[in-house]
């Protein structure tokens, strides 16, 4: 019906156009904006499954790519394209906010102004995701900002003020360290692009990269640390995360879920997309660094949700714990020191692979993990798990539901997210066999909170905290969103190539050019290799 | 005796031919002043409402701004342009490009201003005249700023802005806040205009001429080769030209010369304050720019000196946005929260001045690294071009909404303003695109101004290692300035109203409509750039290049 490169615009802008609809509607038709809010997501998500049906992988390259040109004096486009790494992230942002209206409904205060800040946040996430232009990205990024502190800090519960401004001020920061990495390569790029203007594609900036005499390991490390904090603040991984669990704690349920669900996945992205193939130098020379902290963040995550009392809070602890796979998975790039080779490269390839297929995962068991905690705080007003139980007695189909939603957070074999942690763990093992080990043991740690967790909510005799009367079974449209996240934590746990199908060959690519990237940059001691050469 | 006489028909030819017609949008506003006063004389002619008279007139010059604007610089490219940049009243304006664009900025700040207080009434119709002559007689000064050629018409423009601004700051009379306010704007002033007046006297002894454009010669004449800062010649230059800065440095409220802003701001009414925020920096930076120009040339000691004060701006700079930031924290009266981001904004704009003579006035290699440093210092100017532009924008728009918002709940303070963003969405929604683009935060104007300040502060950190500390300034600083800026967000919308708090109501159409027009400009500057950026490019180039 419409070509890819139409699809990927309409995505981007249909909840914008749908937003500014509302606008002009009156304030007092509620019923009706919540319908036109799900029908607008709706649409975008029918839109990024038609694209996702258009996609074929090719050579792993970048596709359809559009470019505008926007502010010619500063070389800068509206470029945007695709491939499968942010194709599929594309199809989860869809998903995610489809399900995360549906758990809007009850959403009773300013209801007009909560579903045009909604709809302009799902713009600026697919923005990021399609963004091919650094200066592009950097403003989707941020355009980000704004409807999540309103969606936090006048949605949210009693510490909304400061959970919302934490949350602002740790992502500006991030951003401003990401804007000087900008600055630096758009001046470095000055000479290779022609007219002596720098350049904002990150297409050719990763070309150069890759060429390796273009941008100096000096530049490579420098733009590498301050992407990395500025991505890493999004992940979030252990030291950068303590935004986070108050975030989580305080966003209204269906805001907890797009948090978790993608916004976290903007961090992983950013590392993949945009730190890696700029700096392959600096991701290498960091990577033991990388891999420590996404094993600290693992462990640290786990053990902090173990210590949890109140519900959310421990869910919000375990996305720290799951996002540290992401980060080890991206890590595990192995430089033999005799040699300077890459050593077992197909074994970084498939901790990349991990990394991505534990982000998609994460996407669906997490924001269901949110769901369940929202649906049991809607009822009986408390998160406190140690006045829950005996709700399987209660709400017996409620029960069942969390419990493979959990278990699939859990990773259990056969659920979604079994397959990422593996692929990691394993990967792992190449890289440092006591990492791997202590990034292993965060499998068990995790099993132990959320076991303990479903015996402390779900079973038990009786439910004896406040309100036991307001507890009721679900309604049909708690039902619709439980089902909705069911069916993909089997399906992508039983049958993986439904992420890998599309990530593979890009993945392959990028690891390709990274290692290209790292093998010609000009080491600074470069004596030693030179010789073995 | 026949030499001065033909001199004299020589200047008399100049002026009438060429000077008093480029200097059309000063002589009409000029003109409106005397018909406002007149007005008040003839009974008939009372009837007549003064803003509207003033309105005319800003609106004249605009046009015949506009018009010399494009005229200088046609829209198509291709079409030669009817005027060239000249110098004219012999030599003591200089009419270019930068100096016409910065008139037209600032005539359609006063059109805008002059609407505003229409709308807010603030001026009654008995001081209606006094006003708008203060007003419009300022802007004429800051006018004769942006195109001041002569270290004379450097002081005069500076004087001329000042006066009606400590009238304009005491005007609402019988308010003992407002005439304190006056007062220490007065004493602060004079102060630093006489220092800046030795500092001119200084430079004009020294060379023995006013002129701008002749001052880096006749300093490279008197300075001896290999001349240190131990050459007591060099010294008393850099001492001077430190003193014409202090001048400035006050019109801008640089740190540690900014005390004034805060009482004056509180004190004055918000629609003042808003003309002073705005029109004075943008007067005060057109000059700035064309005083740190004046050291051009091919003398090496000349430069060095000028380099050495373009990183003590960029020092200044830096403290001047923490400084700012860091006090606007504890404010809780909207004017001087705004006073404090004033100055805070004061010293990003003063961080692309300071990269600006960094990277023109270091030492060059070879003619390649000279051209680059050309492109460079380019873009610095273009880039505070942007700034203010945009600044504008959104520091009037801050204002505005201030004025507007207290005509209906009488009050400035930050805690009244809890809970407004239900009872009036326009205002609010305009103060939050203003506010976010004060943070500098995509897609609005102010983050694509300050995009372009900190690339041309990064360019010139290869130059010189303390420009990567302004740079980290500038960066730290836009997190801090999140803390109070977002607390104006955060009392319009998270805050309930309280309990029996004054009904806000407002008659949406011409408030609105007014608010809307200076807040799109806002998000306009941020989406659509392109088109501006190659315009202010352009006068940048004239200004540095002549072509």
């Amino acid at each position: 019906m419409f070509s890819p490169e139409v699809l990927s615009n309409l995505i981007i802008f249909v909840p914008t156009i749908v937003a500014f609809f509302l606008i002009f509607t009156d304030k007092a038709a509620v019923e009706f904006m919540r319908v036109c809010t799900l029908v607008g997501t709706a649409i975008t998500f029918a839109l990024t499954v038609a694209l996702l049906g258009t996609y074929t992988p090719g050579d792993g390259g970048i596709q359809q790519v559009v470019a505008k040109e926007w502010i010619s004096s500063w070389n800068i486009y509206y470029r945007i394209g695709y491939d499968g790494i942010s194709l599929t992230l594309v199809v989860l942002t869809g998903f995610v906010f489809l399900v995360s209206m549906l758990a809007s409904w009850g959403i009773e205060k300013h209801v007009k102004g909560y579903l045009i800040l909604f709809l302009v946040l799902e713009t600026g996430v697919m923005g990021v995701f399609f963004a091919l232009d650094f200066f592009l990205f950097y403003v989707f990024w941020e355009v980000m900002l704004l409807p999540m502190y309103f969606l936090i800090g006048i949605w949210g519960g009693p510490r909304r003020e400061y959970a919302a401004i934490k949350f602002f001020l740790y992502t500006l920061f991030g951003g401003v360290l990401m804007l000087i990495a900008m600055l630096m390569y758009f001046f470095e790029s000055a000479s290779m692009t022609g007219n002596g203007i720098g350049s904002f594609n990150l297409l050719d900036l990763a070309k150069w990269a890759a060429q390796g005499n273009v941008f100096s390991p000096g530049l490579q490390v420098a733009g590498f640390i301050l992407l990395f904090i500025g991505f890493a603040i999004k992940v979030p991984t252990f030291p950068f995360h303590t935004w986070l669990p108050d975030a989580h704690v305080e966003a209204p349920t269906p805001i907890s879920m797009i948090l978790a669900g993608v916004l976290l996945k903007l961090g992983g992205y950013g590392i993949i997309r945009v730190a890696y193939p700029l700096c392959p130098y600096g991701a290498q020379y960091a990577s033991y660094a990388l891999v420590a902290i996404g094993v600290v963040s693992i462990v640290y995550g786990a053990f902090a949700a173990l210590a949890q009392t109140d519900f959310k809070r421990m869910v919000a602890y375990s996305s720290v714990s799951h996002m540290g796979y992401v980060l080890v998975g991206i890590a595990v790039w192995k430089i033999s020191e005799v040699t300077g080779a890459a050593e077992g490269r197909d074994y970084w390839l498939m901790g990349m692979s991990g990394a991505m297929f534990q982000m998609i995962a994460h996407g669906v068991s997490s924001p269901g993990m949110f769901f369940c905690v929202g649906v049991i705080y809607d009822r009986v007003h408390h998160r406190d798990l140690n006045q829950f139980g005996g709700l399987t007695g209660l709400m017996p189909r409620y029960s069942g539901m969390a419990a493979v939603i959990f278990f699939a957070g859990l990773g259990l074999p056969g659920l979604c997210g079994f397959i990422g942690e593996v692929f990691v763990v394993l990967s792992a093992w190449n890289y440092s066999k006591t990492l791997a080990i202590v990034s292993a043991s965060g499998v068990i740690l995790t099993a132990g909170y959320i076991l303990w967790a479903l015996q402390r909510v779900y079973l038990g005799p009786e439910y004896k905290g406040p309100h036991p009367e307001a507890i009721t079974p679900m309604n049909s449209r708690e039902q619709a969103i439980g089902w909705a996240l069911i069916v993909p934590c089997f399906a992508l746990g039983v049958y993986p190539n439904f992420v890998f199908d599309y990530t593979d060959k890009p993945m392959a690519k990028l690891v390709r050019s990274l290692d290209d990237g790292y093998q010609n940059t000009p080491k600074p001691h470069s004596e030693l290799q030179t010789t073995q050469k | 005796m026949n030499d001065i006489g033909s001199l004299v028909v020589h200047m008399l030819d100049e002026t009438t031919k060429t000077s008093v017609r480029l200097f059309a949008p000063e002589l009409v506003l000029s003109g409106t002043i005397v018909v406002m006063l007149l007005c008040r004389i003839l009974p008939v002619v009372w009837r007549v409402p003064t803003q509207w008279i003033a309105l005319l007139g800003a609106f004249s010059a605009f046009g015949l701004a506009l018009c010399q604007f494009s005229q200088l610089m046609p829209p198509d490219p291709t079409t030669p342009p009817i005027l060239h940049p000249t110098p004219i009243f012999t030599g003591l304006l200089m009419f270019d490009q930068f100096g016409t664009f910065f008139r037209m900025l600032l005539s359609l700040f006063l059109i805008l201003t002059i609407t505003l207080t229409v709308l807010t009434g603030i001026p009654d119709r008995e001081d209606a005249p006094d006003f708008y002559t203060l007003l419009l007689g300022a802007t004429i000064g800051l006018m004769i700023m942006a195109s001041a050629n002569h270290l004379l018409m450097l002081f005069l423009g500076v004087e001329m802005t000042s006066v009606p601004s400590y009238a304009m700051v005491g005007f609402l009379k019988g308010r003992k806040q407002s005439s304190e306010a006056a007062l220490k704007y007065v004493v602060y002033g004079a102060g630093a205009a006489g220092v800046m007046l030795y500092g001119i006297s200084l430079l004009a002894g020294l060379t023995g001429t006013g002129s701008m454009p002749e001052m880096a010669e006749r300093l490279a004449m008197i300075v001896g080769q290999g001349a240190g800062i131990g050459d007591p010649t060099v010294r008393t230059i850099v001492l001077a030209s430190l003193m014409v800065m202090v001048g400035l440095a006050f019109k801008l409220s640089v740190f540690p010369f900014h005390f004034w802003c805060p009482d004056a701001f509180e004190g004055a009414a918000a629609e003042v304050a808003g003309f002073l925020s705005v029109a004075s920096k943008a007067g005060a930076f057109a000059l700035l720019v064309r005083f740190g120009l004046a050291f051009s040339g091919h003398s090496k000691e000349v430069s060095s000196i000028a380099f050495a004060l373009g990183i003590g701006l960029g020092v200044l700079g830096a403290a001047t946005a923490t400084f700012g930031n860091l006090s606007a924290y504890g404010q809780s009266n909207m004017k001087r929260l705004l006073a404090y981001s004033t100055i805070a904004h004061a010293g990003y704009m003063l961080m692309s001045v300071s990269a600006l003579m960094v990277l023109r006035f270091s030492k060059h290699a070879n003619p390649e690294a000279v051209a680059e440093a050309n492109a460079a210092s380019l873009s610095c100017i273009e880039g505070l071009i942007y700034y203010l532009f945009v600044y504008l924008f959104m520091n009037l728009g801050a204002f505005a909404i201030v004025a507007l918002i207290r005509n209906q709940i009488f009050s400035e303070e930050l805690d009244d303003y809890n809970g407004l963003g239900t009872q009036c969405p326009v205002l609010c929604f305009g103060m939050t695109i203003c506010v976010f683009s004060l943070i500098g935060l995509p897609p609005m104007g102010g983050f694509f101004a300050k995009f372009a300040i900190f690339y041309s502060v990064f360019k010139a950190t290869s130059v010189h290692w303390v420009m990567w500390f302004v740079l980290g300034a500038g960066a730290i600083n836009t997190v801090f300035s999140l803390f109070y800026y977002i607390r104006i967000l955060k009392a319009m919308y998270v805050k309930p109203r309280p309990e029996g708090a004054r009904k806000v109501n407002y008659d949406l159409m011409p408030v609105g409509l007014f608010v809307l027009m200076i807040c799109l400009p806002v998000l306009g500057l941020g989406l659509f750039p392109a088109r501006f950026t190659e315009t202010f490019n352009h006068v940048a180039s004239v200004l540095l290049t002549g072509r």
